[in-house]
């Protein structure tokens, strides 16, 4: 009983140190990352929908592309304003990586933030870039 | 009263379920027009080949010598990143060279032709009309498509080797550990995917080159040891090599009716 002080004191320090980590991060406001659009993604100004509708749906796009493209063999997809896509991902100039030719800058800056890890590059050739 | 506020908290409750589900219903909504969205505007390139059945027929009278199999191998096997793994039991393969006591075992004789005997052979998958492998599978990652290719999505696969067990050609290799170390980094093409360990691979009759129109990549390479194109077609070259040739086929008693075919 008389050692009341010393388990106050030990719980609440046991408290602050498994508090810690979100403690540390309460103040902060965190930034979340933008991807960086290439040169030519810049360019070109548009993608193979909305922009808005891409940042919500793009994994979408690419399970319903991955089927058509190994199941029906269809490997061209038109856009709602006529342009004409190579549905792969990382094959050739029309391609999603032809296009947004950084792996590094755009996809992984918002999928490191988010913990996400797709494996698409476990098979897929990523670009070539200083990492 | 007490009957009343029980009646009351499960209508409340109820309540509370309905608005919260809403969102949840939303984002599953969205989620299957952004699908539907993309699913409606896809289609099959301008060029690409059709068949309803593909097929070749390979004819070993011009394929003797080791530097007529070499560029045929190469050809494939660079065109799809296929790594050579060291060790013989981790070994991949689309398209190999065997004898034709292996190929045709069952056309065993004791007294065989002298050019028969030593006959090296071109071995690949013969994307039957009736595969076995695709019954095999129990998630569908390899499946017959419309135009016979018998194909692999390799997002599917698990791994479970069943297709290699139900082959009863061979033609399949598993993956034991990741092939990109293994890919000559000269030779290799960025234009076509690896696989990742864990994953069954073979052949594809080069479905991505029928796709803009090209023929497969050993039938290029092959000088016109090779010929491709329609087994259903009556008109097309196939058709007329094997009207106008004897012609046998692996394992024809198994009833999976190969789409290759050989000249000897």
């Amino acid at each position: 009983m008389n050692d009341k002080k010393w388990i106050i004191a030990g719980l609440l320090l046991f408290t602050v140190v498994v508090l810690s980590p979100v403690l540390w991060n309460a103040f902060k406001t965190p930034t979340p990352p933008e991807p960086v659009l290439s040169a030519k993604a810049k360019a070109a100004g548009y993608c193979v929908l909305a922009k808005d509708q891409m940042k919500a749906g793009h994994m979408q796009i690419l399970d319903v592309w991955r089927d058509a493209v190994v199941r029906q063999g269809e490997r061209v997809y038109k856009s709602t304003n006529g342009k004409e896509f190579n549905m792969s991902l990382s094959s050739g100039e029309n391609s999603c990586i032809g296009c947004h030719t950084s792996k590094v800058e755009f996809c992984d800056k918002c999928h490191n933030y988010t913990s996400v890890r797709p494996y698409c590059w476990d098979c897929h050739n990523a670009p070539k870039e200083a990492m | 009263m007490k009957n009343s506020r029980r009646s009351f908290i499960k209508i409340a409750g109820l309540a509370a379920l309905g608005i919260g589900s809403k969102p949840v219903l939303n984002a599953f909504a969205m989620a299957e027009e952004h699908g539907a969205g993309a699913k409606a505007a896809t289609h099959v390139g301008e060029k690409a080949l059709a068949a309803k059945q593909w097929g070749m027929v390979i004819d070993t009278r011009k394929l003797e010598k080791e530097s007529d199999f070499a560029p045929i191998i190469a050809a494939c096997h660079d065109a799809h990143n296929v790594p050579n793994m060291k060790e013989k039991r981790h070994e991949i393969k689309w398209i190999w060279q065997e004898d034709y006591k292996h190929v045709f075992a069952e056309m065993e004789s004791k007294y065989l032709n002298e050019r028969v005997e030593k006959l090296p052979l071109l071995v690949l998958c013969n994307h039957c009309e009736n595969p076995s492998c695709v019954r095999a599978c129990p998630t569908q990652a390899t499946f017959k498509r419309a135009d016979g290719i018998v194909m692999m999505d390799f997002h599917r696969c698990i791994g479970c080797r069943f297709c290699m067990a139900a082959c009863p050609y061979g033609s399949r290799s598993f993956n034991f550990q990741d092939p990109r170390p293994f890919i000559d980094s000269k030779k290799f093409n960025p234009e076509f995917p690896t696989r990742m360990r864990g994953v069954v691979e073979k052949c594809n009759f080069c479905s991505e080159r029928l796709a803009v129109g090209k023929l497969p990549a050993c039938v290029e390479a092959s000088k016109g040891a090779i010929v491709f194109g329609d087994l259903e077609d009556p008109a097309s070259d196939v058709r007329k090599m094997l009207k106008s040739n004897y012609t046998i086929r692996r394992k024809p008693a198994l009833g999976t009716s190969p789409a290759v075919y050989y000249i000897v």
